[in-house]
């Protein structure tokens, strides 16, 4: 599995061995580079133009559901799941564009920090209403679905607002060098910088924890309900990062959330999160996101009917994961 | 019945009361520990022992009662607040957490890693990788990680539900051990186990519950077993199924299941037997010498790789379990978890082999399905207060249910893989009883048992498995515990044994000795 439980002291256990487990925990993510490779080689062969400017479109169209599967991640390696990720990014996108229109860049930073609170709130309740009413997961995140996409009219009836030009900035274009995309540089650093020390931290392991087994999880003295808050407050926080990305890139807000929930729970799936919660970790996911998008491009370049391309993308996926759960079947058979 | 003459308690509980809705799972449940000492907390199951350990390590709050710890009133909120309060327990199923590796499990409850080192030592665990999965960690080990990680915290109060009841004999032995040095210290240990000889064997004075109510309190000394059963049973009076029955006639009868050189990859290495109708077969082992898969091929969820079955007369070879349904083999599994829907009713869960069945996919024919029903639940004697879902009845009234499926539809052939498997001594006593009762109406009956004193009670005649091979046979008459574990350990009866087998034998005869197995 990608990056499952992080072992702090693995050094210790020797560098080979470490090597070795290292790579053994983490096949499906390496799996899934290799993928990534072939599939882009494929793409340069059926597109002979295709190079740093595809890169560059690729990072930008990625970004947004990168961040949504981000979230995504986080609550189901809790044993949730949250359908209310594109609802939230819509709402923190049309408070984002609204607020952010016509102002100074300092004010316009308040209003990012504003929006990013803003995420962990919508998480929060989220998270506050499954542990009070004890009513599924499945159930609230739907119903929140509805309340935050609603919230998200009432702020703005139709697209519009805009994005500070500093912040179209951080994400548009390249950084330096052509082949680096800004998009790319800004996901990896935002989720290296909550995740990492989350995953290390004594609340990333309640984190899998409460996923794998609530009952040891309660029993070893974790705060099942309370780390369960913690996991959708930063998939809210996720989905605002998702929502600004979407003000940045597009220059406005869009009150009618895109297709990024159910393809978030795509691109975990693909990416090695077990939907029954536990194992898996966020950058997979961010592989599968990539290649999800990848799909639809080459797609694309073939001239095929987007609607077949469609469900190209639906078969893509049960394949690559059947492929994935064979081999690992094989895997711990011998 | 507090002890109130010590003054200097460890933990104290009384007065302790606590409801589910219209059951009352604890009425007035008292419970004193001293430093030092190994006490046992015992009771039938549906005594409400569970109920108060839920109470002690904070996962439920009493309706009311006090508790206290040296001599503080302290009630935990959660696991993890009574554990800062000094009492840390083990159950039967680790609460390791399966995804993460061992090093991460002991920094999800901050073990100290010498201290856990140490204890993992003293358990007889050496080399243990901490970097490995715990779902990669046989189950075995996965306990003792479990009792040494908490023995690392060094609690005040070590609390073991029933750890040991899925142990095998080795580690049992070494657990055992361990637990019987914590005596005398400033520490105390309050243990559960429905395993008569390890209380003897640990523990200083025993609390018995009985119907939610602490009925007595107990010195354990040699002898005082007796005693601890007849306050765990109250009035009601067993009634044992004798050891002695008339040997059946068996030349004319066809058998019902024949078994010849069955293997399975390495685990079974040509295992041949006879069961007939009307009889009780045991099936004695020590851990992992085939018996699972021997079960798990005639239950139809495995497959053999050689050798023969046959059911009544003519060649089988199962696909999955339907089709050893189809042939009369049904399955009692020990693990309850394996068989049953908890979160679906009683009658449902009774009723649903027979209803499954692809020709019967129309309606349900309630009225005779009630009907089949409710006489397996009245044979069995199943206690149907919380009937709407199985999973809020007692463990041993779940492994009615289990059986009761089968009686319900009727029995031909029944497989029960160590069917008594932490359940009370009531529960088990109805249990033998009915697998007499249903041999002398014609079923057969193969039972593989971890306890060997169930064997006498229960069968006609016994195999003995060791290392996938049979290595005897012995009628019930001769098969005393002695004789057993020589048989399962492979050891001529005249050969020698290793000295701490030979006290464990010594042990456990003079346990099986004492009258409260067949008054």
């Amino acid at each position: 599995m990608s990056q499952a439980a992080p072992t702090v002291d693995a050094t210790r256990a020797g560098t080979f061995d470490a090597i070795q487990s290292a790579l053994r925990r983490n096949t499906w993510t390496l799996g899934l580079l290799v993928f990534l490779a072939i599939l882009l080689v494929f793409t340069r062969l059926i597109q002979p133009t295709y190079g740093a400017t595809g890169i560059q479109g690729l990072a930008n169209s990625v970004l947004p559901l990168a961040l949504a599967a981000t979230a995504q991640a986080i609550v189901v390696i809790s044993g949730g799941i949250d359908l209310s990720i594109g609802s939230m990014m819509a709402l923190t996108s049309v408070v984002a564009a609204s607020n952010m229109q016509d102002q100074s860049d300092l004010f316009s930073v308040g209003v990012v920090i504003g929006v990013l609170l803003l995420g962990l709130l919508l998480g929060a309740v989220n998270g506050a209403v499954i542990v009070v009413t004890r009513v599924p997961d499945i159930v609230v995140t739907l119903a929140m679905a509805f309340v935050w996409s609603g919230c998200a009219l009432l702020v703005l009836r139709t697209p519009g607002g805009g994005s500070a030009q500093w912040l179209e900035d951080l994400v548009l274009g390249p950084l330096g060098n052509e082949w680096i995309p800004k998009a790319g540089v800004v996901l990896v650093l935002i989720v290296a910088a909550i995740w990492i020390p989350v995953s290390r931290s004594r609340f990333g392991l309640s984190l899998y924890a409460i996923g794998s087994n609530q009952l040891a999880a309660f029993r070893s003295g974790v705060s099942v309900g309370r780390t369960k808050i913690f996991a959708y407050m930063l998939g809210g926080l996720f989905s605002a990062l998702g929502g600004l990305a979407l003000t940045a890139s597009t220059g406005r807000g869009t009150p009618v959330p895109g297709p990024y929930t159910l393809l978030s729970v795509a691109a975990i799936v693909l990416g090695g999160v077990s939907l029954a919660g536990g194992r898996g970790g966020v950058f997979g996911p961010l592989i599968g996101v990539v290649i999800l998008q990848l799909i639809r491009t080459d797609m694309t370049f073939l001239k095929l009917d987007p609607n077949l391309a469609t469900v190209a993308q639906g078969l893509i996926l049960i394949g690559v994961v059947m492929l994935g759960s064979l081999l690992q079947q094989r895997r711990s058979r011998a | 019945m507090t002890v109130t003459q010590t003054t200097d308690l460890l933990l104290e509980a009384s007065g302790i009361a606590k409801t589910y809705g219209a059951v009352v799972a604890l009425k007035s449940a008292s419970l004193a520990v001293r430093p030092g000492e190994v006490h046992a907390l015992m009771g039938a199951n549906g005594a409400g022992k569970s109920t108060l350990v839920k109470i002690l390590t904070g996962a439920v709050r009493p309706d009311s009662g006090t508790i206290s710890v040296r001599g503080k009133p302290r009630v935990a909120h959660s696991p993890a607040d009574a554990r800062r309060g000094g009492i840390v327990s083990v159950y039967q199923e680790p609460a390791l957490i399966p995804d993460l590796d061992v090093r991460s499990n002991l920094r999800l409850t901050e073990t100290p890693l010498p201290n856990f080192r140490h204890w993992l030592d003293e358990l007889g665990i050496n080399g243990l990788d901490l970097g490995r999965l715990v779902r990669e960690v046989p189950l075995a080990t996965q306990r003792v990680i479990d009792l040494a990680r908490a023995l690392a915290i060094e609690p005040d109060v070590l609390m073991l539900d029933e750890m040991t009841a899925a142990l095998p004999a080795n580690l049992t032995e070494r657990v055992l051990e361990v637990i019987g040095r914590q005596r005398g210290g400033d520490r105390s240990v309050i243990f559960i186990s429905h395993r008569m000889i390890e209380i003897a064997a640990v523990c200083d004075r025993a609390t018995v519950l009985r119907e939610g109510e602490t009925v007595g309190v107990v010195d354990v000394t040699p002898g005082s077993e007796e005693r601890i059963v007849e306050l765990m049973l109250g009035d009601i009076v067993q009634s044992m199924p004798g050891a002695s029955r008339t040997a059946q006639d068996r030349n004319g009868a066809e058998p019902r299941l024949v078994v010849r050189d069955l293997t399975a990859r390495t685990k079974l290495q040509g295992v041949s037997f006879e069961l007939h109708p009307g009889e009780v077969l045991g099936v004695v082992a020590l851990e992992g010498q085939g018996q699972d898969e021997l079960f798990d091929i005639l239950a139809g969820s495995d497959r053999p790789s050689g050798g023969e079955v046959r059911v009544d007369g003519k060649p089988v070879s199962f696909r999955h379990p339907a089709d050893a349904i189809r042939a009369g083999l049904v399955y009692v599994a020990a693990d309850r978890a394996e068989a049953l829907l908890p979160q679906r009713s009683v009658r449902e869960n009774i009723a649903l082999p027979f209803v499954t069945r692809v020709r019967r996919w129309g309606p349900i024919n309630l009225g005779r399905e009630g009907k089949a029903v409710k006489g397996a639940i009245e044979t069995l004697q199943i206690d149907t207060r919380a009937a709407r879902e199985v999973r809020r009845l007692s463990g041993g009234n779940q492994q009615k249910v289990t059986i009761a499926r089968w009686v319900a539809s009727g029995i031909r052939t029944m497989l029960c893989f160590d069917p008594t498997r932490g359940i009370d001594i009531r529960t088990k006593n109805q249990i033998y009883v009915l697998l007499r009762d249903l041999a002398a109406e014609g079923a057969a009956v193969l039972i593989y048992t971890s306890e060997l004193k169930e064997i006498q009670l229960v069968c006609d005649r016994v195999i003995v498995i060791f290392g996938g091979r049979v290595v005897g046979e012995l009628d019930a008459a001769n098969a005393d515990e002695p004789a057993l574990l020589r048989a399962a350990y492979n050891l001529k009866s005249d050969a020698l044994m290793p000295e701490e087998i030979a006290a464990e034998v010594v042990a456990e005869a003079a346990a099986a000795a004492h009258p409260e197995t067949d008054q």
